[in-house]
């Protein structure tokens, strides 16, 4: 109990992933808290990486989730612009009005 | 017992900030929870050794991503209550996904076991923490052998700061500006004109 092992931070990381994955269920009108979920489950990941990283004594581990949060970054900056120039052109963010690419 | 005690803290803050990050009314909240989430999350990132990752997360994540949703999400004119009308009806369904993607996970963890050769897996092992800082032996890993993913990282930002800039840019009319093309291609021919003035009359 007292003892924290990997385990320990590979349950946190699996229940924050869980959660991100549930966020988007829940939310799926709503672009922004979609992106919010989607940000949570890169942290999961990111957590998972480190924690392996800090328990094999590799620091490889800890290049990768920087690489993981600069691609991370500008996923949020593209996906912000894409979604203030939407509402720009729409009035609305719902997602099942962003169907124009359907055809 | 006292690292056990705070590894406690922070998890059960993370979890719980992301719990109300999906579930928050007001996005505006959403987003403040997820600050602390990352707070929290960075706070793990310390307790693994990892120092400039957490710095990293701090800054980077909560001074520029979580600030950009806070101003998307305020800039905005939505009505988010009109947003989560479905939730009940996509409770259920995200509820059993959620909950078959955490027991796979956990039977994952039950049957999961390092390699026996994982100690001869290690690409670069960590120098101890004593002889030099972790973000020492990070920059020096990362400016060696992964420069050019390093270089590739800085040129996946930079596509996207073009991107986002180039998107959210517009024209709008009406708006006067300094047209530098205009200003050099005048001449003295096409802007300056000699007019006879009879006495008297003006122009």
């Amino acid at each position: 109990m007292f003892a924290i092992g990997l385990a320990h931070y590979l349950t946190v990381a699996a229940i924050l992933f869980t959660l991100g994955v549930f966020g988007i269920f829940l939310n799926r009108k709503n672009v922004i808290t979609i992106m919010m979920s989607i940000e949570l489950m890169l942290l999961a990941v990111n957590l998972n990486l480190v924690a392996f990283s800090s328990f094999l004594n590799d620091l490889v581990g800890q290049v990768f989730a920087m690489f993981i949060l600069t691609v991370a970054a500008a996923e949020a900056a593209i996906g912000l612009a894409i979604v203030v120039i939407f509402f720009r052109n729409r009035g609305t963010i719902a997602v099942e009005e962003i169907s124009q690419l359907k055809g | 017992m006292i690292a056990a005690f705070i590894f406690y803290m922070f998890a059960a803050l993370a979890v719980a900030s992301g719990v109300m990050v999906i579930s928050a009314r007001n996005p505006v909240h959403s987003v403040l929870f997820l600050i602390m989430c990352f707070f929290n999350a960075a706070g793990l990132f310390l307790l693994l050794g990892a120092e400039f990752l957490a710095m990293v997360l701090v800054v980077v994540y909560v001074g520029a991503v979580a600030v950009l949703f806070l101003f998307v999400v305020m800039m905005l004119d939505i009505n988010f209550l009109r947003l989560r009308e479905g939730v009940a009806q996509y409770l259920p369904i995200g509820a059993v996904i959620g909950l078959v993607l955490l027991v796979e996970l956990a039977v994952m963890f039950g049957g999961w076991a390092f390699a026996p050769d994982v100690e001869a897996l290690v690409k670069a092992p960590a120098p101890a923490a004593d002889q030099i800082a972790n973000t020492e032996a990070l920059g020096r890993l990362l400016y060696t052998d992964y420069a050019y993913l390093f270089q590739a990282s800085g040129l996946i930002l930079l596509v996207a700061m073009v991107g986002s800039i180039l998107l959210t840019h517009r024209r709008r009319p009406g708006v006067r500006k300094q047209v530098i093309a205009d200003q050099i291609a005048r001449t003295g021919k096409n802007s300056v004109e000699i007019v006879k003035v009879p006495t008297g009359g003006g122009i």
